[in-house]
Order: C-alpha cells, then structure tokens, then sequence
C-alpha cells in the first residue's frame, strides 16, 4: 500500500456535546488537535502539514472555513488542505492525510475534523430550495427511511431490528465519557415509544446533532518505529464514489459500497471480514443502517443483516462488535462522525479504547464512512501489526 | 518523486451563462479533456475536483461533478473544498504512492447567480472580521496600498497592469474582459476601493476546467510533448491581515523556493492574481523578471476569473504552452483566501525536442 507504511500515531478528540457554547468552532478544532499532539508525544513544529475536513459549510455559515482555522490549527507557513465529501469526509479527509505520508512526501500529518452543529441547522442547511425542484425540507431522515423501508420488504425484517441496533449503540455509549448521548435507562420500550420522525425511524432511531471534533497525527514508518506511542498501523485505504440517480441504482445495498468494500479487503487480505476483523466503527446515523452496511459491506449474505443484529453478533459481547464507542447514534458531529470512526478503530488496535475497549484476536479493525444519498464512501483497515507482519 | 505529467488541458468561460446549470458546465469540458488525452474513461484511476457550496447556493456542489462525470460503474473519487488546484496536489500525491498512473481533475463555478464579492466576505473570521463585512477588493485594496507606499509607487503601475492583461487577453477563448485599451482611459475610471479601479478588479466567468495527470510511461504515450511538474508546493499564512505584512507574500515565496521555482530560466508565469497589484507582490516574492518572462500571457484572473477553477487553468495555461512548444519551463500559481492568504507554486517542463 504505497510507496511508504504509516501509522496513526496520535488520537484526540472532543467531548461530543449539542452545544459547546464553551469554545469556538477554532477553540474546538484545537482541543482535538492538540489532543492528538500529546498522545503523540509531539508538538505545533513537528507536524508537516495539516489537512482539515468537514461537511458542507452551511452547516456554520462560514465559506471554507480552513483559512480562519489555518492559525488554530498550527498550520501557518505549512500546507493545508480541506476535504469536503459529504457525510463520508472524516475518513475521506483521513485518506487524504495518510497519502501525504504514503507518497513519501510528509512525514508526520496532522488531520482534523469537525462540525459545530449548533451554530446552524443541518436540517435546513441540507434543504436549501433549488431551483426546479421541490424543497422537502425532509433532511437526511427523509431521504433514508424509504430506503429503509425498501430494505425490510426485500429481506422480510421483523420491525424491532432497528430498535434493537438503538438500544445496543446506546448502552455502548454509556462506557464512553466523550459520546454525546448517555441515555442510562434506554430500553426497547424506550424507543419503541418515542415519537415517530420519518417512517420507520423513529426518534431514538436517529442520531443527534453534536458539537465536535476529531483529531489524527499520522507518521510514517520511520517515525512510528522511533515513537513511543502505541501505533495503529494503516493496512488499507479505499473511496468509492457513484451518482445519486442512474437506472437499476441499487439504493438500499449500493454498488459503490460493495464495490470499496472489495479492494479494501483486497489490500487487507481480508477474505471473511466477521472472522478477520476484532471489530467494526461503522457510519450508522440510522438504526437500521447495521442490517443494511452488514450485508453492503460482506459480513454475511445478502438478506441476512438483520438477523447477525437480532442474534447480538455485533454488540460489545458479540463475536463481531460494531460500533462499541456507541457509534453515530450516540455523536454525531457531521463532518467529524467519519473520522471519529476511522479513530476509534485506531483506539481499539492501539489498546486505548478504554472501558470500551474489545478484546484484540487478529488486531485489526475496520473504520467505514459514507455519505450523500449511500454514494460516497471512504473505509480504511487498521492493525496493531505492520502489514505483512 | 515519480515523473508526473499534465497531459491535457480544457476550459470554457462566459460572463454569464445562461443557458446551462453546472452539470452542463463541466461536460463539454471534462469530454474535451478526455479527448485531448486520447484516454477511455476506464483508464482515469481517480477522480478529484474542487468547488464551493456556497457558489452553488446549496451543499454538496460536487455532487454535481460526480454526475458530469458519470460515475458508472462507481470510482475513486475526492473533492476540495478549495481551487481545483489543490484538488490536482491531492491526485499528484496519490499517484506518487505508486497505486495509480492517471487522474482527472476538475473545478467549476456559476458565480454569476450569487454575489461573489459577499460570499468571499464569508471566508472571513466570523468573530472577529466577518462581522466588518469587509469585500474582497475592501481588503484587496488595503493590500495595495501597503504595497504602492511601500515601494513608492502610484496607481499608474496598477493600469499598466491591467492593460497587459486586457491585451493579452485578446488571443484568449475563455476571457470575458480584453481590448485595446490605454492606461489613460483606465485611469479616468472612478477607484471602487482606493487605489483599486474597477479594471484591477477580477472579473468572474461561468464555466470549468479540466486537466489530465499521468504518470512516466503513460504520459509518454498519451501526449507528444508532456508538460512535467518539477516541483509543486503550496503553503498557507495566519488569516488575521493584521498579522502578516501585506507588502510580500512569504508563503509564495517559501513555495516557489521548495518546488525549484528559480533553480531555472522561466518562459512564461501564469499568476493567480485577482487584483493587478497582486501581479507585482507575486512577482517579487517569486523574483520573476518581467523581461524574460511572459507574465499571465493568458490575460490571467483580471481577463476572466473561474472561481475554483481559475488556479487549476494557470496550470493549464503554462502546461498548454508546453504542449504547443512555445514555452519549455513555466511557473503556475494559485491562491485562496483574503490577501494572497494560501499560495501554491508548480514548476512545469517540457523534454528538448527531438
């Protein structure tokens, strides 16, 4: 994988909040960088270029935010990039980082991710009136619950599965301080009897809206070796991009998914990924969205999600733990929600996780993005090993 | 570092485009890209473009990209939110980890459907200067000042400036403002922002460009004379104008220096100055000498200014000379942010003939 190996060698990130009136959205994204700094037993100077990446910039009504940011982020007099793609950006914006050093051209990156949702109204801010067509105002949940609803009649899923992925991401959300919803008393009953939004997801279906940020340093080989810090090495990386409409498009198991899926394994060795990985962060802003990236993303056969979900396989006591941090449905700072994914599978491998932390079998663990209408998708492969090793 | 190549290169610009929406923008420039390079588009490894929601009026502009494209089957593909510029550093980086020989790169914007000079007032700190609502050319023109007092010069340069680039612009396609005009009769014009006339001012156009990248052999193969990037470098500087000497642009030249920029005679510099003074600031922190050198040849940013597009064509233009052969080493640069804040440096070349 590239000319050179590198590792994420420094994570920080921000406690997730619905509003951190206590920063600004600069204090914010530092908090996480300088995290990650200290974890990686570095500094401001050491770090070669900082690569920024958040969701669209109406989210906070300010128009390519990295240039304000640039002083925050230690980045004056070194190169800078921003990454924008969609709901899938913080691990598209990882890649991004990771290349910088697999090309051989830096030697330690630092990448940062962001959103601070109470600034604005990603609702609105996803629903602005263009020109000949309809405005909704339907937000992401009314763009997804037909998908969702398509998903139970092709595989005949009984209706609590979706609860029951609420209820699991939740209670995993409990062991981790920095998640933004702790909800001690969730049960079925709980979410079964919150208000319906969009048909079938109800309210505890949904993820929240948080402040947040999320932070990675990145070293090449050579820099890993010397460091001291646990490293969580890069054992594949992989995006996949397809358009929101074209005929026969599969919407609810897309091809762009399987399709990222496949080389990503491809350069892992992954050949059964429920058996190979310890455990999966995936991108689930909506319950139902387990049973749908389980089957997009090969941990069992098409149809059969749903049923690796009712059968406890992916809670934090099952033989293939997803999302243990308590996933997006417990944070959801946008831009950041990806790269807080590709993080926390860094954390697991690098034996950080804390109380949430899964047992380590094969030492790998997979991190998974996705964004726009299920079209964008950036996933990467982390392991406690250098690959090969 | 691999030998990495632009390939081939296309662009369209209009004052106001009319007629299409932004898909239809990119596709007949993406398609004469294609052509130019002879490549199928199952041959282009990945895809990288740049664009800017609040241009779009909407989120997710790129979107937009990914069905010009015709993503179908599904393919590797990224996107800043900065000039296509840096969309072409990333593409470059990935392919110098060896996984991928070939790229696409694109930006595009329809400026003229919103109020540019306010959207640019949006990249601003919102707490402590968006609150000013300074313009663009608002803080443009301060950069001016500080340069034509400190170097003890009058507005006179400036429409000497804009006069080259008017002229220049003659010969090309994508311009929307060139002519014959004499500095006398743009310095009878009325300032916008002291010492700024409205001829110093960029001009935006509607419209997309789209260049080729490919790697050692398949540049070889698919063009006759590939335009070679020598070096490419960018860097950025604090956002707060009170914080930097606007007389000098220290990130310009801290990048020209890393990517070789003077380690060579330069036919030809294509600048991505949106204000005439900026031409004499980039000059100077690139130690350009305007006799040896064609300076914005094209008419540049002041002749016709594509919002995230316009860094991506200044490498176009060197490149397109370097096809042509009538330049053999050549200077791109582009910029991003108030007051030159973000600047990258790429040095092309051509082999000799023969």
């Amino acid at each position: 994988m590239g000319k050179e190996l590198a590792a994420v060698i420094g994570v920080g990130q921000t406690a997730h909040r619905s509003s951190r009136k206590d920063v600004s959205m600069a204090g914010l994204v530092r908090e996480a960088a300088l995290e990650a700094l200290v974890d990686a037993n570095m500094t401001w100077k050491d770090i070669d270029a900082v690569v920024i990446g958040k969701a669209p910039d109406m989210f906070e009504g300010i128009a390519m935010p990295e240039l304000y940011l640039a002083d925050a982020l230690g980045a004056v007099g070194k190169p800078m990039m921003r990454v924008h793609t969609a709901g899938s950006v913080g691990g598209s914006t990882a890649i991004v980082a990771t290349k910088l050093v697999t090309s051989g051209v830096h030697k330690r990156v630092l990448t940062v991710s962001y959103e601070k949702q109470s600034e604005s109204n990603a609702t609105w801010g996803l629903s602005v009136p263009m020109p000949f067509s309809a405005p909704l105002v339907a937000g992401a949940g009314g763009f997804f619950a037909p998908l969702i609803r398509s998903y139970m009649h092709r595989s005949g899923a009984p209706r609590h599965i979706g609860h029951l992925v609420a209820v699991k991401d939740r209670l995993a959300a409990l062991r981790n301080p920095k998640a933004h919803l702790h909800i001690p008393d969730i049960d079925l009953k709980m979410v079964e009897e919150s208000f319906m939004l969009w048909d079938p997801i109800r309210y505890l279906d949904t993820c929240p809206s948080s402040d947040g940020a999320m932070a990675l340093v990145i070293g090449a080989e050579d820099v890993a070796d010397r460091s001291d810090s646990p490293k969580a090495w890069i054992h594949a990386m992989a995006m996949r991009s397809e358009p929101t409409m074209f005929a026969k498009r599969d919407q609810v198991n897309p091809l762009a998914g399987r399709a990222c899926a496949k080389e990503l394994y491809g350069q892992a060795g992954i050949t059964d990924p429920r058996k190979d990985f310890d455990c999966a962060e995936v991108y689930v802003p909506f319950s139902w969205f387990e049973p749908m990236w389980l089957e997009n993303l090969g941990f069992c056969a098409e149809g059969e999600g749903w049923k690796l979900t009712e059968a406890g396989a992916t809670a934090p006591s099952g033989d293939i733990p997803w999302n243990p941090s308590g996933g997006v449905l417990s944070s959801n700072p946008i831009g950041a929600s990806g790269m807080v994914r590709f993080g926390e599978v860094a954390q697991q491998v690098r034996g950080r996780a804390g109380d949430f932390q899964v047992e380590l079998k094969t030492g790998r663990a997979l991190g998974h993005a996705y964004g726009g209408g299920s079209q964008f998708f950036s996933m990467w492969v982390v392991g406690n090993r250098k690959p090969g090793a | 570092m691999r030998d990495v190549a632009v390939v081939s290169f296309a662009a369209s610009g209009v004052a106001r485009e009319t007629e299409s929406n932004e898909i239809e923008l990119i596709v007949p420039v993406l398609a004469e890209a294609m052509a130019q390079s002879g490549l199928q588009k199952s041959e282009i490894d990945f895809v990288c473009s740049g664009s800017l929601d609040y241009l779009f009026g909407g989120p997710f502009a790129f979107v937009a990209g990914v069905d010009a494209v015709g993503a179908v089957p599904p393919i590797r593909e990224s996107h800043v939110e900065m000039d296509a510029a840096w969309a072409l550093y990333e593409a470059w980086t990935y392919i110098q980890t060896g996984e991928i020989d070939t790229a696409l790169i694109y930006g595009f914007s329809k400026s003229s459907i919103g109020d540019v000079q306010e959207i640019l007032t949006l990249q601003t700190d919102p707490y402590n200067t968006l609150p000013l609502w300074p313009s663009a050319t608002d803080m443009a023109a301060l950069q001016a000042r500080a340069y034509l007092e400190a170097n003890d010069l009058d507005a006179r340069v400036l429409a000497e400036i804009a006069a080259r680039s008017q002229r220049n612009a003659m010969g090309n396609a994508c311009a929307v403002r060139s002519g014959d005009v004499t500095i006398e009769q743009l310095l009878a014009a009325p300032k916008v922002a002291d010492p700024l006339r409205e001829s110093d001012v960029f001009v935006t156009s509607d419209g997309a460009a789209a260049i080729v990248l490919a790697a050692d052999d398949v540049a070889r193969r698919v063009c006759r004379r590939p335009a070679w990037i020598r070096g490419i470098e960018h860097r950025i500087e604090a956002h707060n104008l009170g914080l930097r000497d606007l007389t000098r642009s220290e990130s310009t030249a801290t990048a020209g220096a890393a990517a070789g920029a003077l380690s060579g005679k330069v036919d030809i510099a294509e600048l991505h100055a949106q204000f005439s003074h900026e031409i004499l600031v980039l000059s100077d922190a690139l130690g350009l000498d305007p006799i040896a050198t064609s300076i914005n040849p094209s008419g540049g940013p002041l002749a016709g200014n594509c919002l995230m597009a316009a860094g991506l064509s200044r490498i176009g233009e060197v490149a397109m000379r370097i096809f042509a052969g009538t330049a053999d080493r050549g200077i791109a640069h582009a910029t991003s942010g108030p007051c030159l804040q973000q600047n990258m440096v790429a040095v092309l070349e051509g082999e000799a003939h023969g």
